[in-house]
């Protein structure tokens, strides 16, 4: 990095001395935001430029790129300087946010370039998650628009207190005062109710550098700073943590039977060996003996700090749980009201089963409820069904096993979390908890009616019969065993019914002639309905040879809920496996009505699923099976989509 | 009144975060070692992530084959030191056909000897996670990359859709055949790595510091003649020049600076008063504009 005014070298100075001091300076992360064309990239080059961070090199790069993409006729364009991606130089805009580095005598800064079209507001999102101050850019000539309140909407939702209204582009209206003034009282009467707590406005040229880096000599109205002496001089929050212990574990250490240590980064307070603390969840308590780092036991660790924590006793935790202070707990609860910024094309649906992330925490959650949705223009809280892409809300949030939180105005690490996708695993949205939700006070959960819908939700899953016919010996019950096993590994609530089973109990009066086979497959398909109604995946296990009597079966269930599975392996197979000895049995006329033998097995004309298990193991059919309902699945889901239920 | 953290204190926790983030939700991690400075702060930062226990993940080393010798032995004798488990992938296609920066140029080099063989190894071995020492202050593409930087199962980045990046919550889920590169010096600039180097008296490789080498001026870059492959052109000659490399990489392809800084400190004081910016000694960038991200897209670290 190149040296400005303020780094340049003394003839004998001491490195040391000199790092020291650049060590303990001070660190203010901020972002640009704003509508299109307002300016960010081009404000961000200036700031570069102006305290020499550019080299000569990427001075030179400058200049040609200018030439080839710039959109500032003669002048080197500086927004080129940050917009990194080709498609964003080709089209002259910023796609993503970049992140600058750049220091003064005062302070270093890292700098988020947010992108100003609505369709990249996710991206806009990301960059604001970390800052602690927004600079919102307004085009002198447009005023307040609609992206300048969204930014700013999203600014104060992410927990960021502070804001400059950077007003750019006075140049170009001859740095006329009154317009300005418009301005600045259009955007404190719109962002009154958003709880900032200072909005410095600053009227500016980043194109000219008028009051960006040095004062303009063309506004002599204007008497405050200029955007880099308010950067440098603006209070950073760094009182010492006085906020209750709070200790998210992230990994737990554990090389030897000698050594257990929890690792993770202290959100809040701090804490000292022989200090209390309980685990947030179980309510466990214990002491902390050591606090471990590769350069020594700490007498001391504070927010912000990684380390790994030994404790007195060998108490149960792991990833996910908190260690906290014993006399200020977080909440721990699986229902809680959240805003919720959504990132996806695909809108939020109320109900939908995803994965909700809290820094190292995750639970399959559902929005129980859109309790009501933020409009962007005048910040007015309208009814709605769905959440679409950019689109602001306040929600009830359910998951499935209870986490451990702040509400994020306490907390901004511990109280929020992301919401991701199950099928295509894209970070869908963000949350920040507002507070947690006792059941009696979720009204959502009360009005609803339990249907099967609701019992399904409740298990995330959608309800099927997943019904395997085939030959005696074909392999349905290793196959169905099997899928079985690995549904429930996913979490999925599954039952099996088998042909055999069945028959040792529920139906143990009925015999193998057709009468009473066909009875034997009307109980089992009614009894499969019920738990199919209850909410389970039904794995059905039946010769069923008559397809009368799986249309029976599948005329029961909901359209789509019947999922037949052929399990096609020729007769000659099943008489050479024969692993209960049943077709030596039926060969020796032992056994009457035998299927194949001296009964027939119709086969299915048009099964959900055609396993011809010439060839394949049992493990490849199930993958197969599984990829299958994966894929129903998610049909179903841009199915109801597209029905704007 | 407790005492602030640091600049780099701060860095320093970031990046022990994001190493055991990875542990813990990760199947298969890798790190990929490159042997330079910026590998060397990582191999640092993941020791101490761990301790006591050792990184619990291999590190890996894409050796193109023309690496300084200087930078094999450091790396050899780190793994030793430091008792990690090191794996040496080499593209043996790249090698029978003689693929070299010499006669086939940076770009054809880079991407068979580098991109290609990283593609292979990552195949090979089913890493579903890779740490890489990219900084955003490199370059204007990196810039733009998360932290957690997602990969398809072809290892491609796609810059236009990537997932936002929340706080510290990173969604850390794949399926299978893709990945996730994980950059945990994305914030650190060029003076934060020195000086985390200085302050923890990190070993780096000897050719960061001023010394007598043999260099040849080719195309406005001082080569160093590490071996008996680099062949003279008509009216070059092999100077003793007082000189050291600012970034390495494969040794046709990195320029000298002259500079006698032979200590940290000096390096440090150097730096500030440099007038150009540090992949300016890496022939890959120069090639074409936007070259970086192009190299990305393709699955270049």
């Amino acid at each position: 990095m190149r040296q400005n005014t303020a780094l340049a070298v003394e003839p004998d100075y001491d490195v040391r001395a000199w790092l020291a001091e650049q060590e303990h300076k001070s660190l203010l992360r901020f972002l640009t935001c704003g509508s299109v064309d307002d300016g960010k990239s081009t404000l961000i080059g200036r700031l570069l430029y102006d305290t020499k961070l550019i080299f000569e090199d990427q001075l030179a790069a400058l200049e040609r790129d200018s030439r080839k993409h710039g959109t500032t006729g003669e002048d080197i364009d500086l927004a080129l300087l940050v917009d990194g991606l080709e498609a964003e130089r080709e089209q002259g805009i910023t796609i993503d946010v970049a992140y600058r580095f750049f220091a003064t005598a005062k302070r270093k800064f890292i700098v988020a370039d947010t992108p100003g079209h609505e369709q990249y507001t996710r991206n806009m999102a990301t960059g604001a998650s970390t800052a602690d101050l927004a600079v919102v850019l307004v085009d002198a000539r447009q005023g307040v628009l609609t992206q300048t309140r969204r930014h700013s909407i999203i600014a104060s939702l992410l927990g960021i207190r502070r804001i400059v209204v950077a007003i750019n582009k006075i140049d170009l209206i001859d740095y006329d005062q009154a317009t300005y003034q418009r301005i600045v009282e259009d955007y404190q009467k719109f962002a009154a109710d958003l709880g900032f707590s200072s909005i410095e406005a600053i009227p500016m040229s980043a194109r000219y550098g008028d009051n960006v880096t040095r004062r303009s000599e063309n506004m002599g109205w204007y008497q405050g700073p200029t955007l880099l002496e308010y950067l440098e001089s603006v209070p950073l929050d760094e009182a010492a943590d006085a906020r209750p212990f709070r200790f998210p574990v992230q990994y737990v250490n554990r090389p030897n039977l000698d050594f257990r240590g929890f690792a993770g980064t202290i959100a809040a307070g701090s804490i000292s060996p022989g200090d209390a603390v309980v685990v947030a969840k179980s309510g466990r308590a214990s002491k902390v003996k050591r606090i471990v780092t590769q350069d020594g036991d700490l007498p001391v660790a504070v927010a912000g700090q990684a380390v790994t924590l030994v404790l007195e006793d060998e108490i149960e935790v792991s990833r996910g749980n908190m260690l906290v202070a014993p006399n200020g707990r977080p909440h721990v609860a699986d229902q809680f009201a959240a805003q919720l910024v959504w990132f996806d094309e695909q809108a939020l649906r109320p109900g939908r089963s995803y994965i909700l992330r809290t820094e190292t925490d995750q639970s399959p959650a559902t929005v129980t409820d859109l309790r009501y949705r933020i409009n962007v223009n005048n910040f007015a809280q309208e009814a709605a069904k769905s959440l679409a892409m950019n689109e602001v809300a306040l929600v009830n949030v359910s998951t499935q096993t209870p986490i451990a939180f702040d509400s994020f105005a306490e907390n901004r690490a511990t109280g929020s979390f992301i919401i991701i996708d199950r099928i295509s695993n894209a970070t869908v949205g963000a949350g920040m908890i507002v507070n947690p939700l006792r059941r009696a006070a979720n009204i959502h959960w009360q009005a609803l009616e339990v249907d099967a819908k609701a019992r399904a939700a409740q298990k995330h899953q959608k309800p099927a019969v997943i019904w395997f016919t085939g030959l005696s010996g074909s392999g349905k019950s290793t196959i169905a065993g099997l899928l079985d096993k690995k549904l429930h590994l996913s979490g999925r609530h599954t039952y099996v019914l088998d042909g055999d089973n069945v028959r040792h109990g529920l139906n143990r009066d009925l015999g193998f002639t057709e009468q009473d086979r066909v009875e034997n497959i009307r109980r089992v398909a009614e009894v499969a309905k019920l738990m199919a109604d209850a909410g389970l995946i039904v794995l059905v296990s039946f010769i069923s040879p008559f397809r009368a009597e799986r249309q029976l079966a599948r005329d029961l269930l909901p359209k789509g809920d019947f999922i037949e599975i052929f399990v096609d392996t020729p007769l000659e197979e099943c008489a050479r496996r024969d692993p209960k000895g049943l077709y030596a049995r039926a060969a020796a006329g032992e056994i009457k009505n035998f299927t194949g033998i001296d009964s027939p097995y119709e086969a299915p004309e048009a099964p959900e699923i055609h396993l011809e298990t010439a060839g394949k193991s049992p493990e490849e059919m199930v993958d197969a099976i599984e990829k299958w309902l994966t894929e129903r699945d998610t049909a179903e889901q841009e199915y109801d989509d597209g029905g704007g239920i | 009144m407790l005492a602030r953290l640091s600049h780099l204190d701060r860095l320093e926790a970031e990046a022990i975060h994001i190493f055991r983030e990875v542990a813990a939700t990760f199947t298969k991690p890798v790190m990929l070692y490159s042997v330079g400075k910026d590998s060397s702060v990582l191999l640092h930062l993941a020791m101490k992530a761990f301790y006591p226990a050792k990184p619990p993940f291999p590190f890996l080393h894409v050796d193109t084959t023309w690496k300084f010798h200087e930078m094999i032995e450091f790396r050899d004798r780190m793994a030793r030191e430091h008792g990690f488990d090191l794996l040496v992938h080499i593209n043996e296609d790249g090698v029978r056909d003689g693929i070299n920066p010499f006669d086939h140029g940076s770009n054809t080099h880079t991407h068979v000897m580098k991109t290609v063989a990283l593609r292979q190894a990552l195949d090979e071995y089913g890493f579903d996670a890779a740490f890489g020492g990219a900084r955003r202050d490199e370059e204007k593409s990196r810039a733009k990359e998360r932290i957690f930087s997602f990969r398809n199962a072809q290892h491609a980045w796609d810059p236009k859709h990537q997932r936002p990046e929340m706080w510290k919550t990173f969604n850390t889920r794949v399926s299978p055949g893709e990945s996730i590169r994980v950059f945990p010096l994305s914030n650190w600039t060029e003076l934060d790595i020195w000086q985390y180097i200085l302050r923890e008296n990190i070993p780096i490789v000897p050719l960061y510091f001023a010394a007598r080498r043999p260099v040849v001026e080719r195309d406005g870059m001082l080569i160093m003649r590490d071996d008996e492959r680099m062949k003279l052109h008509e009216g070059e000659v092999v100077e003793n020049r007082l000189v050291r490399f600012r970034t390495l990489g494969c040794y046709p392809l990195t320029g000298a600076i002259d500079s006698d800084a032979e200590t940290l400190e000096e390096i440090v004081s150097e730096m500030l008063v440099a007038r150009t910016s540090e992949r300016q000694g890496r022939l890959i960038d120069k090639d074409e504009a936007g070259s970086m991200e192009k190299k990305k897209r393709e699955g270049y670290f």
